[in-house]
């Protein structure tokens, strides 16, 4: 038994990620000649509203030295190198070079929410100055003819220029009629299909624009469907997760005017930098996950004094994401730190997979087989057979120690 | 003849709305409906789920009032359980849903609904000195001083906008109604406006800050567990408590010197409006006629919320008691009695032939579509089926939850604090009481209770950090969940910042057998219903005159007003004449 429960130690202490956050001086390099290079092009450019972001910051209130500090972080957070972070600083500057369309589908708004929640630079700053953010429902002064004027005049003006951001999932059933939009009653699928078209790139944000999320969960009551199951022939980024990080919205937006290319994805169109590692590498209560001290049931000591919460149904060691690191609302908490577990929300299907207060012995989840790529995929992989067996090996000392064997399901 | 204006999207809001109205020859509104255009079905999806899981999905019905589901979920099932949770479980959710109020409440007034009372272009041309005087008096109106008053942070704020105006795109403030003749605030005020509608943007992360501190994150909040509250690590740390409380008090600071000021403001400004009705105020009070502009039904519903002790459900005394008031008569009040809640489908999208209680409740979808014309357009078919909305209908009769309903409900019941912030705040504002039931008093109703709630808040953190202290950490009722999971039924009924919320749920064999949520925006912009009466929305704009009819300021006014949050309650309108010349509203004002 101590064996195995090496062997499990072992594997989530791995370096799990397999994101390579060192590539070699030659390929930075070239990326940082690439960079500046792009930089430049868009220097020259005229940007969608002709704004000086330095005197804006200056208004503000923001000295150079905080500004630097932001972009230092998020360099950081791109898993790129320090000798990016002036790079970074002038890609933010230029913010107003992605003209940004907002698309609201199958959705409850809460990704829209959350990017008004956006931390770094201030969201009045991101709103008003800093993207030039043409079309958003929730936001936007204009309604009806209006507001889809609005809409089209920008697909026109930005023609294969903007970023589209979807939010909300695509209902498929009844030929697409459970979500209309517009004076015509235009479907979601066939307004997403025109939006699309003069994209630059689709940024898929939310586990309902990604994989389907909430409406997606069985039975699908209206076959709702993620982006890509219906756009092809795009460069499709998924930021998935309910409600995505704003913090993961501006890094795809730094890295595209960065690099002008979208950010090296997993097989599931996830940003490595953000969904290059789990929940469970980086969590703050993992010690005690290693050390086998669990939350047995609400509120007991062991909640009291922050033990892992896997057996109270936590997914951090299955869930792809990097709340542990940057957590939510300007850093103030986060799902685990307040006590609840992870539920997986990054991952595809979660809803019928993980979203229970149960640990995963309960699950009856199979392994998925073929087509897995290599890297985070792979790893992936791996975890889902190697929690089944962890969960055993812990299920089986809990019994040994006198404690009841599955969490939540029987109290005596 | 009359014209037929269609309004889809009703951007601004949460979730997708359409409105349809048909205006007269003195561009009056005489019909008017009201239809959500997406459905996704969750009530299914929670069928044959571990009711301990529902909170969790249930939250997800919408991103803007998502702890409130999320509370009203667990609470059902909870209620089925015959659950009494601790004392910290208790506070610690009035706090998280508190802290709900408050920031959602500023997000709508400043960034959802001030554009239909604010001009922004207007402000270009203000007089920045002027304009420090002007929100030092309406300060003053609220008895504070102002949140800002320097001449030169208006100026800063105006040269910000100038310059944003000036290079030619707009971003989302393109294509406004700008410049439209009800547009009535002064350009010294429009800049007051303004200049809030940016601060706000900053306070409000602040605020969702208190929602996260106990909840985890926000949107969608993940400490609350049948049985009670999972954050012990926060609730025994005093610097978390003392942080909670310190951005509250800041929060409470820009709602005192800025959010009732400018509501002092618009009240004022809007006045007339408010109290353009016919009816004298004697009759009003009688129950007969319509109140000002945008008063609709004059029914008003609260189920009640905010426990303030510590016994069970429906026993405990409430923040906000429950009741309905008919006809706006504020001396009588009725009990609520939920088995008296049906939902009709006549003019929804489902299948059905009666009335239901929630119970009861089905979510079988029968989608009919919409018309098709020729001229781009496809209308609803308001003779038939028409919004993806469900209509509630209480007692046989349409009633309008919300802030102004708790309002309405609290002084009717002469609820001593509620009275006290509703009659000081009229009296301030040299406002009768009659402009309340408008457009504009919706959105003061709002403002009152936002005021109200950042008070009581405080009471509410110095009572937890006192029970800690004093070794209470107790956040989780035990039970049986075999026991108890085998044949019951529960429901979670109380508020959320829209108004009455209520889930229902049936559970047999430990999994969710039937599962229904009537929700605000249901109640609000629910269709027509099986005897043809309409819905709070339909009914607040009859009757109103709109300036343009290509820039229906008028219709988004009113309808903002009840802060639609529509992926809860998913529908939108039709017309009913045949003759009727169809007004395509699409001339944009451009800056
Ligand atoms: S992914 Fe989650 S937060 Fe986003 S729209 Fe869907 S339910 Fe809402
Ligand atoms: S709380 Fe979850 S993510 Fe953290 S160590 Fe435990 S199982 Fe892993």
């Amino acid at each position: 038994m101590s064996d195995k429960i090496e062997a499990v130690k072992k594997l989530f202490t791995s370096k799990s990620s397999r994101v390579e956050t060192n590539k070699g001086d030659t390929y930075y390099q070239d990326l940082f000649a690439k960079c500046e290079a792009r930089l430049n092009e868009m220097r020259a450019q005229t940007p969608a509203n002709r704004l000086d972001f330095s005197e804006l910051l200056e208004e503000n209130g923001i000295d150079r030295r905080e500004f630097m500090k932001w972009a230092s972080a998020t360099t950081a957070m791109l898993m790129l190198p320090p000798m990016f972070t002036p790079l970074v600083a002038d890609a933010a500057v230029m913010m107003n070079r992605a003209p940004v369309i907002w698309l609201e589908l199958q959705d409850c708004a809460g990704n829209s929410e959350a990017l008004l929640r956006a931390d770094g630079p201030k969201i009045d700053e991101i709103v008003l100055d800093i993207i030039s953010l043409e079309y958003h429902e929730t936001l936007q002064a204009a309604a009806g003819f209006q507001a889809e004027k609005q809409l089209d005049e920008a697909m026109e003006t930005f023609k294969g220029k903007y970023l589209l951001f979807v939010e909300g999932s695509i209902p498929m059933g009844m030929n697409g009629q459970y979500g209309t939009i517009g004076a015509a009653g235009e479907t979601f699928h066939d307004h997403l299909m025109r939006c699309s078209e003069n994209a630059a790139a689709i940024v898929a944000v939310g586990a309902c624009a990604t994989f389907g999320g909430i409406p997606a969960a069985s039975p699908n009551p209206t076959g709702a469907v993620g982006v890509m199951n219906v756009v092809k022939n795009k460069p499709i980024i998924n930021i998935p997760a309910c409600p995505a990080n704003p913090a993961n919205m501006v890094g795809v937006i730094l890295h595209y005017l960065l690099t002008g290319q979208i950010p090296e994805l997993d097989s599931l169109l996830r940003p490595k930098f953000a969904f290059g590692y789990r929940i469970h590498d980086n969590c703050e209560r993992r010690a005690h996950f290693d050390a086998g001290e669990y939350v047995e049931e609400w509120g007991d000591k062991g909640a009291q004094n922050n033990f892992c919460l896997y057996k109270m149904g936590c997914k951090g060691p299955m869930t792809f994401n990097n709340c542990s690191i940057v957590r939510y609302n300007e850093g103030i908490n986060w799902p685990i730190g307040v006590g609840r577990g992870c539920i997986g929300c990054s991952e595809p299907d979660f809803w019928d997979k993980y979203a229970y207060e149960r640990p995963m012995a309960d699950a009856k989840i199979k392994a998925p087989t073929g087509g897995v790529e290599k890297t985070v995929d792979e790893f992936g992989l791996g975890m889902l057979t190697a929690v089944g067996i962890g969960i055993g090996i812990h299920a089986a000392a809990s019994a040994v120690a006198g404690k009841r064997e599955k969490s939540g399901e029987s109290h005596e | 003849m009359s014209k037929h204006i269609v309004v889809d999207p009703i951007t601004r809001i949460e979730g997708h709305l359409r409105i349809e109205a048909v205006i007269d020859e003195n561009n009056t509104i005489v019909d008017a409906y009201s239809a959500s255009t997406m459905f996704r079905g969750i009530e299914t999806i929670l069928q044959g789920r571990d009711p301990r899981d529902c909170g969790l999905l249930a939250m997800r019905i919408c991103g803007v009032c998502t702890g409130t589901h999320y509370q009203r979920s667990i609470e059902a099932v909870e209620d089925a359980f015959k659950i009494t949770i601790p004392k910290n479980a208790r506070i610690v959710r009035n706090l998280i849903q508190g802290a709900l109020y408050v920031h959602d409440h500023l997000v709508h007034f400043y960034h959802l609904h001030a554009l239909d009372f604010v001009d922004v272009v207007s402000a270009l041309s203000a007089d920045p000195a002027k304009t420090a005087a002007e929100a030092r008096k309406w300060a003053a109106v609220a008895g504070e001083s102002p949140f800002i008053d320097g001449e030169g942070e208006f100026k800063a704020i105006q040269d910000r906008v100038a310059k944003f105006v000036k290079q030619g795109r707009l971003g989302i403030f393109g294509n406004g109604y700008w410049g439209n003749a009800h547009y009535k605030l002064t350009p010294e005020q429009n800049l007051i406006g303004v200049a809030h509608y940016l601060q706000a943007l900053e306070i409000q992360r602040d605020l969702a800050k208190m929602q996260a501190i106990f909840g985890g994150k926000n949107p969608h909040p993940q400490s609350i567990v049948v049985g009670g509250v999972t954050c012990v690590q926060d609730i025994q740390n005093p610097a978390r408590i003392a942080q909670f409380k310190s951005l509250l008090l800041a929060g409470r600071k820009f709602v005192k010197e800025a959010y009732l000021p400018d509501v002092y403001m618009a009240g004022t400004m809007y006045a007339g409006e408010a109290t353009d009705s016919k009816a004298t105020f004697t009759e009003l009070m009688a129950g007969k006629g319509v109140g000002g502009t945008g008063g609709g039904l004059l029914n008003y519903m609260s189920y009640g919320d905010f426990r303030l002790d510590d016994t069970g459900f429906y026993k405990s005394g409430l923040l906000f008691p429950s009741g309905i008031v008919y006809g706006g008569d504020i001396s009588k009040v009725a009990d609520v009695d939920q088995a008296k809640i049906a939902e009709d489908v006549t003019h929804s999208w489902y299948k059905g032939d009666k009335p239901l209680h929630p119970y009861e409740g089905q979510t079988i979808p029968e989608y009919t579509g919409l018309d098709k014309r020729e001229d781009g357009i496809a209308y609803l078919k308001t003779k038939e089926k028409y919004s993806w909305i469900k209509s509630p209908i209480y007692n046989d009769t349409r009633v309008e939850v919300g802030p102004l309903a708790r309002m309405v409900v609290g002084v009717a019941r002469k609820d001593k604090r509620i009275t006290k912030y509703v009659t000081e705040f009229l009296q301030r504002g040299n406002l009768p009481i009659a402009v309340l039931f408008s457009t504009v008093g919706r959105t003061a109703a709002r403002a009152i209770e936002t005021s109200l709630m950042s008070d009581v808040m405080i009471e509410w953190v110095d009572e937890l950090a006192a029970n800690a202290a004093a070794g209470d950490l107790k956040t989780w009722t035990d039970f049986n969940f075999d026991e108890v999971s085998m044949s019951t039924k529960g429901m979670g009924l109380a508020e959320a910042p829209r108004g009455s919320l209520g889930h229902w749920v049936s559970i047999a064999d430990g999994k969710v057998v039937n599962y229904q949520a009537v929700v605000p925006s249901t109640w609000n912009a629910a269709p027509r219903d099986y005897k043809g009466r309409m819905g709070a929305y339909e009914a607040s704009l009859i009757g109103t005159k709109v300036a343009n009819p290509e820039q229906p300021l008028e219709i988004i006014r009113t309808i903002h007003s009840f802060d639609p949050c529509i992926a809860c309650a998913v529908h939108v309108v039709d017309t009913k004449g045949k003759e009727l010349a169809v007004y395509k509203v699409d001339t944009s004002c451009s800056i």
